[in-house]
C-alpha cells in the first residue's frame, strides 16, 4: 500500500477541510469558552457531521455507516486539529464506533450504531483513573451481582463524558490493578443509579468529565465483549483512538507551523523580516522536518491498523510518541517565534499549545508509548 | 492489485530459490559490501553467485529500463522487490555510485548514447565510478569550484585537485564538476564531465581519517584530455545536473543508517550492560535513549517510504531530500553514540582481533562524516528554509 492519500481520500480531505475551516475556525472554540457553553460542542455542527457520513464512518455499512477505516478517521482528526474544534467525534465516531463494532453483539450493534452514525447518540469512553494513562491499572471495581454486576470506582479524563448517552467503561471484574486478565468492559447509561458526573474545565477548554460510580447496577446484557478478557478488544480500541488523536497533533503541529512561518515572514526587527535570520531560519527548517516524518509515521500506523490491528500496536506506539514530541515542539516554537504576541489571549497560538498539552496525556504521553515499544521489543 | 499479488508472490518464491543463505546475513565489514568495476574480486563464492544471479535478472537496479541493463520495474513493482528482499534479509548484490548517483542523472540528462554507453556497465557491475565534487576550498560553497576545463579541438584540457573522492584509488571512472567558463556567474560556468581515471595525468592520494581507514581521496588532474562529447547536459549548465545527482546522493546518504542492520540495538546493549529481573536493560537512561532513538527510526524509514510513494505520484519536492538527509545523518550519529555507550570499553579496543579490529569505534567515528557529506546538516537546513518553507534571503 502506498503512504500517501488515495483520490478518494483526497476527497474526503478537502470536504472535511472545507466544511470545518468554514464553520468552526478557531474562533468558534473560543466563543465556545468565553459564553462558558454548557455542551461545550455545537450540536448544529454534530447535526451536519452525521449529514456529511462523517459521524458514522467507522460504522460498517449494514448499520447505516460508511464502512470506512481508520486512514479516513485520521483524515478528520487532522481537520479537526487545524482548527481545535471541539466535537464529538473522537469519543463516538472513533472510541465508541470500534468498541460496539468490534466488540459488540449484534444486539448491541443494532441498537447503538446506527445512532452513532445519524449522529442522534453520543458516547464516551471511561478508561483512566489516575493522573496518567495507565489502562492495566484499571481498578474500578465490578463485583458479580444477581445476574449481572455493579460498579464502583472512579474515572477522570472521560473525554465527552458530561454529554454522553452511552458510557463505555474499563472495570476491573478479576484479578488485580497490574493484571492482564480480569478486564471488562461494560455499556453503562450515565442516568443509572448511583453515578455523578462532573465536568471538568480543562486547560484546553474541550469537554472532559470525572464520573464517580457508587454501586452502579448493570445486568448481564451490558458487557461488551467478553467477561475477564476485555483487555484485547479494549487496547485495540485505544491504539484506534491513539491513531486518531496523533493524527490530530498533525493537524495541530501543522496549523501552527503554517501560521509560525507566516509571521516570519511578514514581522520585521532590525529593518528585515525575522525570517532572515538563519537563527530562526534553521529552527524552522528542522520543525519542518519533524512534522513530515511524523506525518508519514502516524500514515503508517493508520494503515497497519486498517491492514491487520493485532499487529499494529509498534506502529501506534511510535506515531503517538512522534505525534506528541512534535506537536510539543510545533507549539513550543511557535509561542517562542511570535515572540510577545504568542503569550497573549488574543493570539490563537495559545490555544494550539494547550490542546497539544492535553493531546500528549490522551491515551499514553510519549514516554507511555516510548517504553511500550522499548518492552514491545523486550529490553 | 491481484497482479502485484502474483508479482509479489513469484518475486518471493525466485528470491527464497536464488539468494544463498550467507546473503542473508547481515554484513559485518566493508567486504561485504560488493562494488564492482574492473578490478574487483567477490569476497565469497556466495556473493558472486548472488550477485550474478541478481545481474541476469536485472534486478541489480530493477527499476531502471531493461535496455540499460535493468529490471524494467514501475515503482510499485520495485517496492515490493525491496520489501521481499528486506523480509528475508537479502543483501544488496552491487552497490555503486553509478547506482546511486550518476545514474539518475544520466538517465535524466545523458544523451541515448551516453546511456548506452555507461547504464549497462553501471547495472552489470563492470565500471566503478567515483565522484568529483568537493575541492579544498569549494566544500559547502560548491559552486565556487575552480578545477579548470580548456577546450582544445575535439577535447578539453582539465587542470586542478578535487578532495573527499570517495574511493578514487578504487574508482574507473569519475563524474566531474569542471569550470568550462571563468568569466561567467559562478554557478553559470560549471559543466559536469565524464573520464576515465586511468587517463594520463589523473592521480590519488588516499587520506586518512580519525577512523584509521582512507575511503577518501585527494585527486589530481596535471593536462588530463577528455573528449568535449564527455559532457552530460549542456556546456556551462552543469549545476542543474550536479544539484539533481545531489538530490539523489541525499536520498542515499539519509538511508545509510539502514544499511547491514543487525541485532536490535535493545539485544546489543542487553550483552554489555546486563537486563534485571523483568527483562528491562539494567541502566534506564540507556533504555530510554534506545527506544527514542527507535521511535525516531521507526518514523524515519516511513518517512523514507513515503518519500517514494510521493515522487512516484508526482507530489514530491525536488528539495525534499534534503529534509531526509538532514535527519537521516542525524540519526545515524545518534545509533552509534548509543552503540558506544552500549559497549562501554569493549566498545574502546582499537585493534583486537576480539573487536574485529576496532570495528565498532571505527564506524562509530566514520559516522561523523555523514552529516557533512554530500552537504553539511547546515546546508541541508538552509535549502530546506530557502526552497521549501521559502523564507527570505536565505
Amino acid at each position: 500500500m502506498a503512504l500517501v492519500l488515495t483520490e478518494e481520500q483526497s476527497m474526503l480531505r478537502d470536504s472535511a477541510r472545507g466544511l470545518i475551516s468554514d464553520k468552526a475556525p478557531v474562533a468558534h472554540l473560543r466563543g465556545l469558552r468565553d459564553s462558558k457553553d454548557a455542551t461545550g460542542f455545537s450540536r448544529e455542527l454534530w447535526k451536519t457531521f452525521a449529514e456529511m457520513g462523517f459521524s458514522g464512518l467507522l460504522v460498517p455499512d449494514q448499520f447505516g455507516g460508511s464502512g470506512l477505516g481508520c486512514v479516513e478517521a485520521g483524515i478528520v482528526m487532522e481537520e479537526i486539529g487545524r482548527t481545535l474544534m471541539p466535537s464529538p467525534f473522537l469519543a463516538t465516531s472513533v472510541l465508541a464506533a470500534s468498541a460496539l463494532s468490534r466488540g459488540g453483539s449484534e444486539a448491541q450493534k443494532a441498537q447503538h450504531l446506527p445512532k452513532i452514525a445519524d449522529g442522534s447518540l453520543l458516547a464516551a469512553l471511561a478508561i483512566d483513573e489516575g493522573a496518567k494513562h495507565r489502562p492495566l491499572q484499571t481498578k474500578l471495581q465490578a463485583t458479580r451481582a444477581g445476574n449481572g454486576f455493579k460498579l464502583s470506582g472512579d474515572k477522570a479524563f472521560v473525554v465527552d463524558g458530561h454529554t454522553a448517552d452511552l458510557l463505555i467503561v474499563a472495570a476491573r471484574s478479576a484479578g488485580s490493578a497490574g493484571d492482564k486478565n480480569g478486564l471488562t468492559l461494560f455499556l453503562v447509561d450515565p442516568k443509572a443509579r448511583g453515578i455523578a458526573v462532573e465536568r471538568t474545565a480543562m486547560v484546553d477548554s474541550h469537554n472532559a468529565a470525572r464520573i464517580v460510580f457508587g454501586n452502579v447496577e448493570v445486568n448481564a446484557d451490558s458487557v461488551l465483549g467478553e467477561v475477564d478478557q476485555g483487555l484485547g478488544l479494549l487496547e485495540g480500541v485505544l491504539n484506534i483512538g491513539r491513531g486518531a488523536v496523533a493524527s490530530e497533533m498533525v493537524g495541530l503541529s501543522d496549523e501552527v507551523f503554517g501560521r509560525t512561518v507566516a509571521y516570519l515572514k511578514e514581522r520585521k526587527q532590525f529593518g528585515k523580516a525575522i525570517g532572515e535570520f538563519q537563527a530562526l531560519q534553521h529552527r524552522a527548517a528542522e520543525l519542518y522536518i519533524d512534522i513530515e516524518i511524523t506525518r508519514a509515521a502516524v500514515l503508517k500506523a493508520l494503515q497497519a491498523l486498517d491492514t491487520d490491528i493485532a499487529k499494529a500496536a509498534t506502529a501506534v506506539s511510535v506515531a503517538k510518541a512522534r505525534a506528541g514530541t512534535t506537536a510539543t515542539l510545533a507549539v513550543q516554537e511557535g509561542v517562542q517565534m511570535h515572540g510577545g504576541m504568542g503569550m497573549t489571549d488574543q493570539f490563537d497560538i495559545g490555544f494550539f499549545m494547550k490542546r497539544a498539552r492535553v493531546c500528549q496525556e490522551l491515551f499514553g504521553d510519549s514516554n507511555y508509548h516510548t517504553d511500550q515499544l522499548a518492552s514491545g521489543k523486550g529490553y | 492489485m491481484a497482479d502485484l499479488e502474483k508479482f509479489r508472490a513469484e518475486t518471493r518464491a525466485w528470491l527464497e530459490q536464488n539468494c544463498p543463505p550467507e546473503m542473508r546475513k547481515p554484513m559485518t565489514s566493508d567486504g561485504d559490501t560488493f562494488w564492482g568495476g574492473r578490478n574487483t574480486k567477490f569476497s565469497s563464492e556466495a556473493q558472486r553467485v548472488w550477485f550474478e544471479r541478481m545481474r541476469d535478472k536485472g534486478w541489480t537496479v530493477p527499476h531502471w529500463p531493461k535496455e540499460y541493463g535493468g529490471g524494467g520495474l514501475d515503482g510499485e513493482e520495485a517496492k515490493i522487490v525491496r520489501q521481499e528482499m528486506a523480509a528475508i534479509g537479502a543483501r544488496q548484490p552491487l552497490t555503486s555510485f553509478g547506482i546511486s548517483m550518476l545514474g539518475p542523472a544520466l538517465l535524466k540528462y545523458g544523451t541515448e548514447e551516453q546511456k548506452k554507453e555507461h547504464l549497462p556497465k553501471i547495472t552489470a557491475g563492470l565500471i566503478r565510478w567515483c565522484q568529483g565534487y568537493s575541492e579544498p576550498n569549494a566544500g559547502s560553497d560548491l559552486a565556487s569550484l575552480q578545477t579548470r576545463a580548456v577546450g582544445d579541438g575535439d577535447d578539453y584540457i582539465i587542470n586542478g585537485q578535487k578532495i573527499w573522492t570517495s574511493y578514487a584509488n578504487y574508482a574507473d571512472w569519475i563524474f566531474c564538476l569542471v569550470r568550462t567558463d571563468p568569466a561567467a556567474k559562478k554557478h553559470d560556468g560549471i559543466s559536469f564531465i565524464l573520464f576515465d581515471m586511468a587517463s594520463k595525468g589523473v592521480s590519488t592520494k588516499p587520506i586518512l581519517l580519525i577512523s584509521g581507514y582512507s575511503p577518501f581521496c585527494e585527486t589530481f588532474f596535471d593536462n588530463v584530455r577528455v573528449p568535449k562529447s564527455h559532457v552530460v547536459g549542456t556546456v556551462n549548465r552543469g549545476w542543474d545536473v550536479a544539484k539533481y545527482l545531489l538530490q539523489h546522493e541525499r536520498a542515499m546518504i539519509s538511508g545509510m543508517g539502514e544499511r547491514g542492520v543487525g541485532r536490535p540495538l535493545g539485544q546489543i546493549a542487553a550483552d554489555s550492560v546486563g537486563t534485571d529481573a523483568q527483562g528491562k536493560l539494567d541502566d534506564s537512561q540507556l533504555r530510554s535513549q534506545i527506544a527514542n532513538f527507535e521511535v525516531d527510526e521507526a518514523a524515519l524509514a516511513a518517512a523514507a517510504e513515503r518519500a517514494v510513494d510521493l515522487a512516484k505520484a508526482g507530489q514530491s519536492h525536488p528539495a525534499f531530500s534534503s529534509a531526509m538527509k538532514y535527519y537521516g545523518t542525524e540519526l545515524n550519529k545518534r545509533r552509534y553514540e548509543i552503540l558506544m555507550s552500549a559497549g562501554g570499553i569493549d566498545a574502546l579496543e582499537w585493534e583486537s582481533d576480539r573487536s574485529k579490529g576496532g570495528a565498532r569505534p571505527r564506524a562509530w567515528l566514520r559516522t561523523k562524516a555523514n552529516s557533512i557529506e554530500g552537504g553539511t546538516s547546515e546546508v541541508m537546513l538552509g535549502i530546506v528554509a530557502k526552497r521549501i518553507l521559502d523564507l527570505p534571503g536565505a
